[in-house]
Protein backbone atom coordinates (compact mmCIF):
# COMPACT_ATOMS: atom_id res chain seq x y z
CA UNK A 1 0.00 0.00 0.00
CA UNK A 2 1.29 3.41 -0.89
CA UNK A 3 2.15 5.52 2.10
CA UNK A 4 1.82 9.18 1.31
CA UNK A 5 3.59 11.73 3.45
CA UNK A 6 1.20 14.59 2.62
CA UNK A 7 -0.71 14.74 5.84
CA UNK A 8 -2.76 17.91 5.88
CA UNK A 9 -3.24 19.45 2.49
CA UNK A 10 -4.80 22.55 3.99
CA UNK A 11 -3.21 23.46 7.33
CA UNK A 12 -5.62 26.32 8.02
CA UNK A 13 -8.60 24.05 7.63
CA UNK A 14 -7.03 21.48 9.94
CA UNK A 15 -6.35 24.18 12.50
CA UNK A 16 -9.99 25.24 12.64
CA UNK A 17 -11.39 21.73 12.60
CA UNK A 18 -9.14 20.63 15.42
CA UNK A 19 -10.67 23.17 17.82
CA UNK A 20 -12.26 20.90 20.38
CA UNK A 21 -13.15 18.37 17.73
CA UNK A 22 -13.02 14.73 18.57
CA UNK A 23 -12.17 13.55 15.13
CA UNK A 24 -9.38 15.28 13.30
CA UNK A 25 -7.47 12.22 12.28
CA UNK A 26 -7.44 12.77 8.60
CA UNK A 27 -7.05 9.77 6.39
CA UNK A 28 -4.07 9.92 4.10
CA UNK A 29 -5.75 7.54 1.73
CA UNK A 30 -8.47 8.63 -0.62
CA UNK A 31 -11.45 6.34 -0.45
CA UNK A 32 -14.68 6.53 -2.39
CA UNK A 33 -17.46 8.13 -0.35
CA UNK A 34 -19.31 4.86 0.13
CA UNK A 35 -16.46 3.59 2.30
CA UNK A 36 -18.20 5.66 4.97
CA UNK A 37 -20.88 3.00 5.16
CA UNK A 38 -18.58 1.03 7.47
CA UNK A 39 -19.12 3.78 10.03
CA UNK A 40 -22.84 3.62 9.43
CA UNK A 41 -22.70 -0.09 10.26
CA UNK A 42 -20.89 0.59 13.55
CA UNK A 43 -23.41 3.32 14.34
CA UNK A 44 -26.24 0.91 13.64
CA UNK A 45 -24.94 -1.56 16.22
CA UNK A 46 -24.50 1.32 18.65
CA UNK A 47 -28.09 2.46 18.07
CA UNK A 48 -29.42 -1.04 18.75
CA UNK A 49 -27.43 -1.25 22.01
CA UNK A 50 -28.71 2.18 23.03
CA UNK A 51 -32.30 1.05 22.70
CA UNK A 52 -31.96 -2.52 23.94
CA UNK A 53 -30.06 -1.57 27.10
CA UNK A 54 -32.45 1.37 27.66
CA UNK A 55 -29.53 3.80 27.69
CA UNK A 56 -31.72 6.24 25.77
CA UNK A 57 -34.40 6.00 28.43
CA UNK A 58 -35.13 9.24 30.24
CA UNK A 59 -36.05 7.14 33.28
CA UNK A 60 -32.65 5.37 33.43
CA UNK A 61 -30.87 8.74 33.39
CA UNK A 62 -33.09 10.09 36.18
CA UNK A 63 -32.33 6.96 38.24
CA UNK A 64 -28.61 7.43 37.61
CA UNK A 65 -28.62 11.00 38.92
CA UNK A 66 -30.73 9.98 41.93
CA UNK A 67 -28.47 6.98 42.71
CA UNK A 68 -31.49 4.69 42.39
CA UNK A 69 -29.95 2.34 39.86
CA UNK A 70 -26.53 0.93 39.09
CA UNK A 71 -27.41 0.32 35.43
CA UNK A 72 -25.88 3.42 33.77
CA UNK A 73 -22.79 3.33 35.99
CA UNK A 74 -22.31 -0.29 34.97
CA UNK A 75 -22.69 0.53 31.28
CA UNK A 76 -20.31 3.51 31.27
CA UNK A 77 -17.83 1.80 33.62
CA UNK A 78 -17.66 -1.36 31.52
CA UNK A 79 -17.36 0.67 28.32
CA UNK A 80 -14.41 2.64 29.73
CA UNK A 81 -12.62 -0.51 30.91
CA UNK A 82 -13.10 -2.27 27.56
CA UNK A 83 -12.15 0.91 25.67
CA UNK A 84 -9.05 1.49 27.80
CA UNK A 85 -7.81 -2.09 27.36
CA UNK A 86 -8.37 -1.77 23.60
CA UNK A 87 -6.47 1.52 23.37
CA UNK A 88 -3.65 0.07 25.48
CA UNK A 89 -3.36 -2.97 23.20
CA UNK A 90 -3.49 -0.86 20.02
CA UNK A 91 -0.70 1.36 21.35
CA UNK A 92 1.40 -1.50 22.69
CA UNK A 93 1.31 -3.58 19.53
CA UNK A 94 1.20 -0.55 17.20
CA UNK A 95 -1.85 -2.02 15.50
CA UNK A 96 -2.68 -0.45 12.13
CA UNK A 97 -6.07 0.19 10.56
CA UNK A 98 -7.59 -2.31 8.12
CA UNK A 99 -6.19 -0.09 5.34
CA UNK A 100 -2.69 -0.24 6.82
CA UNK A 101 -2.65 3.28 8.20
CA UNK A 102 -1.11 4.15 11.52
CA UNK A 103 -3.53 4.70 14.41
CA UNK A 104 -2.84 8.02 16.11
CA UNK A 105 -3.90 9.63 19.37
CA UNK A 106 -3.91 13.29 20.30
CA UNK A 107 -3.73 14.52 23.86
CA UNK A 108 -6.57 16.72 25.01
CA UNK A 109 -5.64 20.11 26.38
CA UNK A 110 -7.27 21.36 29.52
CA UNK A 111 -9.32 24.54 29.38
CA UNK A 112 -12.00 26.02 31.61
CA UNK A 113 -14.61 25.08 29.05
CA UNK A 114 -14.41 21.52 30.29
CA UNK A 115 -15.69 22.80 33.64
CA UNK A 116 -18.27 25.40 32.56
CA UNK A 117 -19.39 23.52 29.48
CA UNK A 118 -19.31 20.25 31.38
CA UNK A 119 -21.68 21.61 34.02
CA UNK A 120 -23.99 23.03 31.35
CA UNK A 121 -24.09 19.73 29.50
CA UNK A 122 -24.76 17.97 32.83
CA UNK A 123 -27.80 20.22 33.34
CA UNK A 124 -29.04 19.47 29.83
CA UNK A 125 -28.37 15.76 30.21
CA UNK A 126 -30.51 15.54 33.34
CA UNK A 127 -33.34 17.55 31.73
CA UNK A 128 -33.51 15.79 28.37
CA UNK A 129 -32.36 12.43 29.73
CA UNK A 130 -30.12 12.14 26.70
CA UNK A 131 -26.69 12.98 25.42
CA UNK A 132 -26.26 13.74 21.71
CA UNK A 133 -26.03 10.07 20.63
CA UNK A 134 -29.19 8.92 22.40
CA UNK A 135 -31.09 11.92 20.99
CA UNK A 136 -30.61 10.50 17.48
CA UNK A 137 -31.53 7.00 18.64
CA UNK A 138 -34.67 8.32 20.35
CA UNK A 139 -35.68 10.01 17.12
CA UNK A 140 -35.03 6.73 15.32
CA UNK A 141 -37.36 4.81 17.63
CA UNK A 142 -40.13 7.06 16.41
CA UNK A 143 -40.36 9.80 19.05
CA UNK A 144 -40.57 12.49 16.38
CA UNK A 145 -40.83 15.37 18.86
CA UNK A 146 -37.17 14.75 19.77
CA UNK A 147 -36.34 16.43 16.46
CA UNK A 148 -37.17 19.70 18.26
CA UNK A 149 -34.63 18.86 20.99
CA UNK A 150 -32.01 18.06 18.35
CA UNK A 151 -32.67 21.32 16.50
CA UNK A 152 -32.33 23.18 19.78
CA UNK A 153 -29.04 21.38 20.46
CA UNK A 154 -27.80 22.45 17.01
CA UNK A 155 -28.84 26.00 17.88
CA UNK A 156 -26.92 25.67 21.15
CA UNK A 157 -23.78 24.55 19.33
CA UNK A 158 -24.17 27.40 16.84
CA UNK A 159 -24.57 29.92 19.66
CA UNK A 160 -21.42 28.57 21.29
CA UNK A 161 -19.54 29.03 18.02
CA UNK A 162 -20.90 32.58 17.75
CA UNK A 163 -19.89 33.53 21.31
CA UNK A 164 -16.72 31.45 21.46
CA UNK A 165 -14.24 34.33 21.46
CA UNK A 166 -16.05 36.06 24.32
CA UNK A 167 -16.30 33.01 26.58
CA UNK A 168 -13.68 32.11 29.21
CA UNK A 169 -11.57 29.15 28.15
CA UNK B 1 -32.68 -16.76 21.72
CA UNK B 2 -35.20 -14.29 20.30
CA UNK B 3 -36.59 -14.00 23.82
CA UNK B 4 -33.13 -13.03 25.10
CA UNK B 5 -32.70 -10.39 22.41
CA UNK B 6 -36.07 -8.77 22.90
CA UNK B 7 -35.62 -8.49 26.68
CA UNK B 8 -33.74 -5.39 27.91
CA UNK B 9 -30.01 -6.14 27.80
CA UNK B 10 -27.92 -6.16 31.00
CA UNK B 11 -25.37 -3.42 31.65
CA UNK B 12 -22.29 -5.60 31.19
CA UNK B 13 -23.37 -6.65 27.67
CA UNK B 14 -24.21 -3.08 26.68
CA UNK B 15 -21.08 -1.65 28.30
CA UNK B 16 -18.77 -4.16 26.60
CA UNK B 17 -20.36 -3.53 23.19
CA UNK B 18 -20.07 0.24 23.58
CA UNK B 19 -16.46 -0.14 24.73
CA UNK B 20 -15.71 -2.14 21.59
CA UNK B 21 -16.87 0.77 19.42
CA UNK B 22 -13.64 2.55 20.44
CA UNK B 23 -11.29 -0.01 18.79
CA UNK B 24 -13.79 -0.64 15.96
CA UNK B 25 -13.62 2.98 14.79
CA UNK B 26 -9.85 3.12 15.29
CA UNK B 27 -9.30 -0.06 13.29
CA UNK B 28 -11.72 0.86 10.53
CA UNK B 29 -10.09 4.18 9.78
CA UNK B 30 -8.27 5.81 12.71
CA UNK B 31 -11.43 7.56 13.86
CA UNK B 32 -11.98 8.73 17.42
CA UNK B 33 -15.30 7.92 19.02
CA UNK B 34 -17.36 11.08 19.45
CA UNK B 35 -20.87 12.17 18.66
CA UNK B 36 -21.44 15.77 19.71
CA UNK B 37 -19.06 16.97 16.98
CA UNK B 38 -21.86 16.10 14.57
CA UNK B 39 -23.82 19.07 15.85
CA UNK B 40 -20.87 21.25 14.87
CA UNK B 41 -20.60 19.61 11.44
CA UNK B 42 -24.30 20.27 10.85
CA UNK B 43 -23.74 23.95 11.73
CA UNK B 44 -20.71 24.07 9.45
CA UNK B 45 -22.67 22.47 6.61
CA UNK B 46 -25.89 24.46 6.97
CA UNK B 47 -25.26 27.77 8.76
CA UNK B 48 -21.54 28.59 8.85
CA UNK B 49 -22.41 32.35 8.82
CA UNK B 50 -18.71 33.27 8.46
CA UNK B 51 -18.08 32.20 12.04
CA UNK B 52 -14.47 30.93 12.17
CA UNK B 53 -15.52 27.98 14.36
CA UNK B 54 -17.77 26.73 11.57
CA UNK B 55 -15.73 27.56 8.48
CA UNK B 56 -13.84 24.36 7.91
CA UNK B 57 -14.19 21.53 5.45
CA UNK B 58 -16.91 19.55 7.22
CA UNK B 59 -16.95 17.02 4.38
CA UNK B 60 -13.70 15.62 5.78
CA UNK B 61 -15.69 14.67 8.87
CA UNK B 62 -18.54 13.11 6.97
CA UNK B 63 -17.75 9.69 8.47
CA UNK B 64 -19.14 11.11 11.72
CA UNK B 65 -22.45 11.93 10.05
CA UNK B 66 -22.65 8.41 8.62
CA UNK B 67 -21.97 7.10 12.12
CA UNK B 68 -24.82 9.10 13.62
CA UNK B 69 -27.06 8.12 10.71
CA UNK B 70 -26.37 4.52 11.70
CA UNK B 71 -27.44 5.27 15.26
CA UNK B 72 -30.72 6.64 13.96
CA UNK B 73 -31.35 3.56 11.80
CA UNK B 74 -30.32 1.27 14.67
CA UNK B 75 -32.88 2.99 16.89
CA UNK B 76 -35.52 2.49 14.24
CA UNK B 77 -34.73 -1.19 13.65
CA UNK B 78 -34.63 -2.12 17.32
CA UNK B 79 -37.90 -0.36 18.02
CA UNK B 80 -39.53 -2.08 15.04
CA UNK B 81 -38.15 -5.60 15.32
CA UNK B 82 -36.38 -6.13 18.63
CA UNK B 83 -38.66 -4.34 21.04
CA UNK B 84 -40.14 -5.79 24.18
CA UNK B 85 -43.79 -4.95 24.58
CA UNK B 86 -43.55 -4.54 28.33
CA UNK B 87 -43.46 -1.08 29.92
CA UNK B 88 -40.18 0.28 31.23
CA UNK B 89 -39.31 -0.82 34.76
CA UNK B 90 -38.96 2.27 36.91
CA UNK B 91 -37.55 2.44 40.42
CA UNK B 92 -40.50 2.74 42.86
CA UNK B 93 -39.12 5.93 44.44
CA UNK B 94 -38.76 7.57 41.04
CA UNK B 95 -42.21 6.39 39.95
CA UNK B 96 -43.69 7.90 43.12
CA UNK B 97 -41.84 11.18 42.64
CA UNK B 98 -42.85 11.43 38.98
CA UNK B 99 -46.46 10.62 39.81
CA UNK B 100 -46.52 13.67 42.08
CA UNK B 101 -45.76 15.77 38.96
CA UNK B 102 -48.42 13.98 36.94
CA UNK B 103 -45.95 11.82 34.99
CA UNK B 104 -47.54 8.38 35.08
CA UNK B 105 -47.06 6.99 31.58
CA UNK B 106 -44.04 4.65 31.54
CA UNK B 107 -44.92 2.96 28.27
CA UNK B 108 -42.05 4.44 26.25
CA UNK B 109 -38.34 5.04 26.75
CA UNK B 110 -39.15 8.74 26.64
CA UNK B 111 -42.02 9.99 28.84
CA UNK B 112 -44.65 11.08 26.32
CA UNK B 113 -46.24 13.35 28.92
CA UNK B 114 -43.11 15.50 28.91
CA UNK B 115 -41.72 15.16 25.39
CA UNK B 116 -44.25 15.69 22.63
CA UNK B 117 -45.18 18.35 20.12
CA UNK B 118 -48.16 19.30 22.31
CA UNK B 119 -46.03 19.85 25.39
CA UNK B 120 -44.06 22.50 23.46
CA UNK B 121 -47.03 24.74 24.25
CA UNK B 122 -46.54 24.33 28.00
CA UNK B 123 -43.90 26.10 30.10
CA UNK B 124 -42.60 22.76 31.36
CA UNK B 125 -42.30 21.24 27.89
CA UNK B 126 -40.75 24.36 26.42
CA UNK B 127 -38.07 24.55 29.12
CA UNK B 128 -37.31 20.83 28.94
CA UNK B 129 -37.25 20.39 25.16
CA UNK B 130 -35.88 23.73 23.96
CA UNK B 131 -33.88 24.66 27.07
CA UNK B 132 -32.57 21.16 27.68
CA UNK B 133 -31.59 20.66 24.04
CA UNK B 134 -29.85 24.04 23.95
CA UNK B 135 -27.80 23.21 27.06
CA UNK B 136 -26.79 19.86 25.54
CA UNK B 137 -25.63 21.52 22.31
CA UNK B 138 -23.92 24.50 23.93
CA UNK B 139 -22.41 22.57 26.84
CA UNK B 140 -20.96 19.69 24.85
CA UNK B 141 -19.20 22.00 22.42
CA UNK B 142 -17.97 24.31 25.21
CA UNK B 143 -16.64 21.24 27.03
CA UNK B 144 -15.18 19.86 23.78
CA UNK B 145 -17.11 16.60 23.87
CA UNK B 146 -19.92 14.61 25.38
CA UNK B 147 -20.28 11.29 27.12
CA UNK B 148 -18.77 9.44 24.17
CA UNK B 149 -15.91 11.80 23.35
CA UNK B 150 -14.86 12.60 26.90
CA UNK B 151 -16.24 9.94 29.25
CA UNK B 152 -15.59 6.93 27.01
CA UNK B 153 -12.96 7.85 24.38
CA UNK B 154 -11.12 10.38 26.56
CA UNK B 155 -11.00 8.20 29.66
CA UNK B 156 -10.04 5.15 27.56
CA UNK B 157 -7.04 7.16 26.37
CA UNK B 158 -6.33 8.25 29.98
CA UNK B 159 -6.80 11.96 29.31
CA UNK B 160 -7.14 13.88 32.57
CA UNK B 161 -9.02 16.84 30.98
CA UNK B 162 -11.66 14.29 30.00
CA UNK B 163 -11.88 13.16 33.60
CA UNK B 164 -12.46 16.77 34.65
CA UNK B 165 -15.19 17.09 32.01
CA UNK B 166 -16.82 13.79 33.02
CA UNK B 167 -16.88 14.79 36.69
CA UNK B 168 -18.47 18.11 35.73
CA UNK B 169 -21.11 16.31 33.61
CA UNK B 170 -22.02 14.25 36.66
CA UNK B 171 -22.02 17.23 39.07
CA UNK B 172 -24.24 19.19 36.67
CA UNK B 173 -26.58 16.22 36.29
CA UNK B 174 -26.84 15.66 40.04
CA UNK B 175 -27.60 19.33 40.70
CA UNK B 176 -30.20 19.50 37.95
CA UNK B 177 -31.97 16.19 38.67
CA UNK B 178 -32.15 16.64 42.43
CA UNK B 179 -32.44 20.38 43.02
CA UNK B 180 -33.69 22.16 39.88
CA UNK B 181 -35.66 19.65 37.82
CA UNK B 182 -38.27 19.12 40.59
CA UNK B 183 -39.21 22.80 40.23
CA UNK B 184 -39.41 22.54 36.44
CA UNK B 185 -41.54 19.39 36.67
CA UNK B 186 -43.91 21.12 39.11
CA UNK B 187 -44.69 23.89 36.62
Amino acid sequence: MENKTVIHSNPVDFEVRSLDAMCINESELKHPWWYNFKYLAVGLVFGVVFVKAEIISWFRIQEMFRLQSFHMYGVIGTAVVVGAISVYLIKKFKVKTIHGEEITFTDKKFNKGQIYGGLMFGFGWAITGACPGPLFAQLGTGVLSISVVILSAIAGTWTYGYLREKLPH
Amino acid sequence: MIETITQPWPWYVAGALIGLIVPALLLLGNKHFGISSNLRHICAACFPSNIPFFTYDWKKESWNLFFVGGILIGGFLSAQYLGSSEPIQVHPDLAKELASYGVTDFSGLVPVQLFSFESLFTAKGLIMMIGGGFLVGFGTRYAGGCTSGHAIMGLSNLQWPSLVATICFMIGGFIMANFILPYILSL
